[in-house]
């Protein structure tokens, strides 16, 4: 589809957009207090030229989406641009007061929001939605714009272009949606689309699919775009440059080969560097520590079935990793083997001993030797208790320690977790996501446990942040000799911890074996979808992944 | 990630207004309410002058329907009303709380017997339902306090039980069900320091409407019984005095007012300061 | 196709009302144990402590008190259910005739009431968001926090007070008779209508305010600012049809609270509705017409609540257009 003909003269010597000393503070008024001012962007400039793509990255906090929502004159909630000028093909747009702004929104600039899902109106249809701003603008009649639509629901994959249009939000698929919503940005052929991590929230297998649809569409719209995520390999596949942002300012600008093969600045070299971890397999050892035997369990007595028939084992001090999409049952497992969903059928032998399916009547060592770590730390700990109260609880529970004895062992643990004593007083709010998450991991180990289940620990976390969690987690084994039942959806997670890896699929693990050898060739169609569709930092990958691919995701 | 610290730093505030003004009523009508008998100018029941005197020096609020002091009666209707609804607001708050704290955790039979018979009871408007029962209880103030609380605590059960089941329901419960705590440890310290904040602004908005349904009852003539005095039933006294322009009425009820929303500010400015679930200094 | 299609909020809706049937059903069986099971005795009452025990005899019999609780419950129902509400201890009339033109009074001033607070609150909860955390939001939450501590009969005397005693514009006493003239009713009723609008305006506006806001920090009010669009379009086309159930849900709940509050401003101005009748004979222990009028209160409760729940449903797009 050709690119509509620019109705303005357009100057050449100018870029498309320039944004000069971005400043932007937030106001937030804590109840009772007074407000608060925090700088969130600051001295940030960038320049980009028509078709290209500028990808913006950095972990939560760094301000990439606020830049990317300044390109539209929008400060979400008590946002301000308070300084800088953001020209859109020469003109400030800053300096054009509400009725210039609501002349670029929707019109030469678009935005891609990262839950399409709560982005729609769940009371219209989507084709209303999708040629609205076409329509304000008067840039198409609304024949031409549904006919345009249609086109760009059928170049983005999506199923049944024609009648599509017709259905409200809640009956499309979440990739579905968010194809829509970038076929939305595209329908009044703007100049610039602002894509605000529109795949993060899909599944892995979903977002390659997205993600090739929307770089497809931005080739062959030639429309320029700024693509905001906090995922390197995401943004390489999909910008000519990229930009790297660290607590509102910028790190490093340069081109995608650049950035990802020669970068220049620290910060850069560890984001790039980040999956690098070196993990010597361990072989497996005859007899397992967790043998878990035939698993039926599902809720509602049996009507959902959400595991079938799962045999898995964990060695002693070694890990086994969980792998799976939403859905697959992964978690399930986990509830199933702490005792907390009595499974239908089947067995579990720890340690020598069977475990009985229901939690209460389990024995205190059963309980002790079986620790958990949850995905999300600060709902994890009791935010009403200290960081010794929260280790020491387990050693006073266990051990019955008591008083100095105590105290000496969680000082030791805060060791342990490479933070200091200074912590003992802190209660969880006053700790980073990192921190807490390493607090989790010591009271798991205050108990003297033979296995600790990891259930997502890294996902909610920063890159760089789960690295040294994923270090302190396979340094704490060396020491403790202490094994892992990591679950996660994270393939490179997976590469970086396991020594054994079962990959699970609709509640049957589909693929199970030491870790070489599951990530060998030949794969099952499941597994190879999966392993194909886990994005990696190298040019070219995308369009590789999709070429080789030989199963359609099940977002489809 | 520059959370915390800077909040903390800043040690403690001063009272907003609102709240000041707040305390200063609360302080002054519980002063009033503790040392009624020294500091009545007059006995309750004593006739001291003519029908509906107006306000002098001798008697700053006037005379009442009968002619007797009206502050005097204001004071010691400060005492009755104060102590019937803060009466109901403990047993509603005691009762609710602890029925809705177990139904959370036990969950299971007990959890739908008593939410569905709460429901049931909230389907009757509460004044309608109460003016019901009082049509048959004798009328004293005893099966006042036990009416208006039991009323009462169904919204104190659904509260607390929300609450409950919330907090019940996060992954710091589960790893104390792991760890293999007793149910004791649980609600007492895993969910109830987690769940005191709101209840506690909730006590405030129940005693608010304790008083507030006492003196409905009393202005009704289904409340407090004569010769005793609160400040409902004192309205109700004096309200035929209004007609012919006589204020009388409106000093009662214009204290319910004034003890209403004093409580309310000083509520919502604890509230304020206690919101702070995240953080595990109430100070902050 | 279009019934399908429509089937489950259909079945939805039904269920509802089913619900709130059985509920009704139970409600009279609670109301009918409040006056029959507690202790105390409704001869005993009628008659006074030094009654002889013949007289006692004489009237449990004639009342029925004789029975078992469960047959003197359908009795009881029955009639309900055939209109027949019993006859009054106290007055020996029967109650439905009595009652009918005081249902009437009582849902006129509340239809008076209604239709100026519910404009005028959701007039008042769009400016708090419009102008949100501004000097108009204070100054409306200010009041709704005032006026929510307010009794209903210190707002009445005031009224009252100033004018019909001071000013004299308008009647403090709200007398008002068959065939009265409209003018004259609205005139006569004009005070009470005040005073209910204010009792229920604070918590509406509150509400509403809540309910819009809740709509308008939605991420799809965001997208259409995105497009461009004018705020009163973003107001139309999207914050509006999803804003809808949320408010009509808070108006049904407040007219259900405005039925209660009804009771004291009737006291208060001396009007003959519901609420009157009711308190005059829960003080003379007449527990039939207690019973009675228990139950009707309850029922305009619950089927406003049933209103609120249905609209809920029905301007749920989700609930609409099934998957």
């Amino acid at each position: 589809m050709p690119k509509a003909v620019m109705k303005r003269p357009h100057d050449e010597s100018c870029s498309l957009l320039e944004i000069r000393k971005l400043r932007i503070e937030a106001t937030s008024y804590s109840p009772g207090g007074a407000p608060q001012n925090t700088v969130i962007v600051d001295d940030v400039s960038l320049k980009l030229e028509k078709g290209r793509v500028l990808g913006l990255i950095g972990e939560s906090g760094a301000g990439k989406s606020t830049i990317g929502l300044a390109s539209m004159g929008y400060g979400r909630g008590g946002v301000r641009i308070t300084g800088g000028e953001v020209l859109l093909n020469g003109r400030n747009i800053l300096a054009g007061g509400v009725q210039g702004l609501r002349k670029v929104r929707g019109n030469k600039v678009c935005y891609v929001a990262q839950s399409a899902a709560a982005a729609f109106n769940p009371a219209l249809r989507l084709m209303e939605q999708v040629i609205e701003s076409a329509l304000l603008h008067r840039v198409a009649t609304r024949a031409e714009a549904e006919r345009r639509a249609m086109a760009l629901f059928k170049k983005l994959g999506l199923p049944n272009p024609e009648t599509i249009g017709r259905r409200y939000p809640h009956q499309v698929s979440g990739g579905q949606l968010q194809r829509v919503m970038t076929a939305m940005a595209l329908c009044s052929e703007p100049d610039l689309i602002v894509f605000d991590e529109p795949t993060t929230a899909l599944d892995v297998t979903t977002q390659i699919d997205v993600l090739a649809a929307i770089k497809d569409a931005i080739r062959d719209t030639g429309v320029a775009a700024l693509y905001i995520t906090h995922d390197l390999a995401v943004v390489a596949q999909v910008s000519d440059e990229i930009m790297v942002l660290r607590h509102g300012k910028m790190v490093e600008h340069g081109e995608t080969r650049q950035i990802i093969e020669a970068p220049r600045m620290d910060y850069t070299k560890a984001l790039v560097s980040i999956r690098s971890i070196e993990h010597e397999e361990k072989k497996p050892t005859t007899k397992p520590l967790l043998s878990v035997r035939n698993i039926i369990a599902g809720y509602g007595g049996g009507a959902v079935k959400v595991l079938q028939d799962v045999s898995v084992d964990v060695r002693p001090g070694q890990t086994l990793a969980v792998v799976g999409e939403s859905g697959s049952g992964k978690s399930t497992l986990a509830r199933v083997i702490t005792g907390l969903l009595p499974p239908l059928s089947g067995s579990i032998t720890f340690a020598g001993r069977t475990l009985t399916p229901r939690l209460a009547d389990r024995s205190r060592d059963d309980l002790r030797e079986l620790q958990m770590i949850y995905q999300m730390a600060d709902v994890a700990m009791n935010p009403r208790q200290t960081v010794g109260t929260i280790i020491g609880r387990p050693l006073e529970f266990y051990f019955g320690m008591r008083g100095c004895e105590r105290n000496a062992r969680v000082a030791e643990l805060l060791e342990e977790i490479e933070m200091g004593k200074g912590f003992v007083d802190r209660y969880p709010a006053e700790l980073s996501g990192g921190q807490k998450q390493r607090v989790c991991i010591a009271r798991a180990l205050a108990a003297k446990p033979k296995l600790i289940i990891c259930d997502e620990v890294t996902s909610a976390l920063d890159p760089l942040v789960a690295d040294g969690i994923l270090k302190l987690l396979l340094r704490l084994q060396k020491i403790e000799e202490v094994a892992y039942l990591f679950i996660t959806h994270d393939l490179a997670t997976v590469k970086a911890i396991a020594d054994s890896i079962a990959v699970m699929y609709r509640g049957k693990v589909v693929r199970y074996g030491p870790k070489t050898e599951v990530l060998t060739p030949p794969f099952d169609a499941y597994t190879d979808l999966l392993l194909s569709s886990a994005p990696e930092i190298e040019l070219g990958w995308l369009e590789n992944a999709i070429k080789g691919r030989r199963m359609e995701s099940a977002g489809n | 990630m520059s959370v915390s610290s800077a909040p903390l730093a800043k040690g403690r505030r001063r009272i907003p207004i609102g709240a000041a003004i707040g305390l200063f009523f609360i302080g002054l009508f519980l002063f009033a309410a503790t040392f009624a008998p020294l500091i009545s100018p007059h006995p309750l029941g004593e006739i001291v002058g003519d029908v509906w005197m107006p306000m002098s020096g001798e008697h700053w609020f006037g005379t009442d329907n009968l002619g007797r002091d009206l502050l005097s009666r204001m004071i010691y209707g400060a005492r009755t009303t104060i102590l019937i609804a803060a009466a109901a607001t403990a047993l509603s708050f005691t009762l609710g709380s602890i029925l809705g704290f177990t139904a959370a955790v036990v969950g299971g039979w007990f959890d739908m017997t008593m939410s569905r018979f709460v429901d049931l009871l909230m389907s009757i408007p509460t004044l309608i339902f109460g003016l019901v029962v009082l049509s048959v209880l004798p009328s004293n103030v005893v099966t006042l306090i036990l009416v208006m609380g039991t009323l009462d605590s169904t919204r104190v059960y659904r509260l607390s039980r929300a609450v409950a089941a919330d907090i019940n329901a996060m992954d710091f419960v589960e790893a104390a069900k792991l760890r293999g705590e007793d149910r004791a440890w649980i609600i007492f310290r895993e969910i109830l320091p987690n769940a005191l904040s709101p209840l506690v602004s909730e006590l405030g908005l129940r005693f608010i409407f304790a008083v507030l349904f006492l003196s409905a009852l009393s202005f009704l003539g289904l409340g407090v019984q004569p010769p005793q005095a609160d400040w409902g039933g004192m309205v109700k006294e004096n309200k035929d005095g209004i007609v012919f322009g006589i204020s009388a009425a409106l000093i009662p009820a214009g204290a319910i007012a004034a003890l209403a929303i004093s409580v309310n500010l000083v509520a919502d400015w604890i509230l304020n300061r206690t919101t702070s679930l995240r953080g595990g200094r109430g100070n902050a | 196709m279009r019934l399908s299609a429509m089937s489950p909020i259909v079945r939805l809706i039904t269920q509802r009302i089913t619900l709130g049937i059985l509920l009704l059903f139970l409600v009279s069986i609670l109301i009918f144990a409040g006056t029959q099971i507690l202790p105390g005795d409704v001869s005993q009452a009628i008659l006074g402590q030094s009654a002889t025990p013949e007289a006692l005899a004489n009237l449990r019999a004639e009342l029925g008190l004789n029975d078992p609780a469960y047959i003197r419950y359908f009795r009881w129902l029955g009639g309900v259910l055939t209109g027949d509400l019993g006859i009054a201890l106290t007055s020996r009339q029967e109650i439905t005739a009595t009652l009918l033109p005081r249902l009437w009074n009582t849902l006129f001033l509340a239809f008076c009431a209604a239709t100026v607070a519910v404009p005028l609150a959701i007039i008042l909860g769009l400016l708090a968001v419009r102008y949100r955390n501004g000097v108009i939001d204070k100054l409306i939450s200010g009041f709704a926090l005032t006026s929510t501590s307010l009794p209903e009969f210190f707002i009445g005397y005031l009224l009252v007070y100033f004018f019909a005693v001071k000013l004299q514009w308008l009647p403090g006493i709200s007398t008002v008779y068959v065939g009265m003239p409209f003018l004259e009713r609205m005139e006569a009723i004009a005070l009470p209508a005040t005073v209910l609008t204010l009792v229920v305006l604070a918590h509406m506006m509150r509400m509403t305010r809540a309910a819009i806001l809740n709509v308008m920090q939605s991420a799809y009010i965001e997208t259409a600012e995105l497009k461009g669009l004018r705020q009163i379009e973003i107001i139309r086309r999207h914050a509006f049809p999803n804003a809808i159930a949320p408010v009509i849900n808070v108006v049904m709940l407040n007219l259900a609270f405005l039925i209660v509050g009804v009771v004291v401003v009737e006291v208060i101005f001396v009007y003959p509705g519901m609420g009157q009748y009711l308190v005059d004979h829960v003080s003379k222990r007449d527990v039939p017409v207690v019973q009675a009028v228990g139950l009707i209160f309850a029922a305009v409760y619950i089927g406003l609540n049933i209103i609120a729940d249905v609209a809920a449903i029905i301007a749920n797009p989700r609930l609409r257009h099934p998957k």
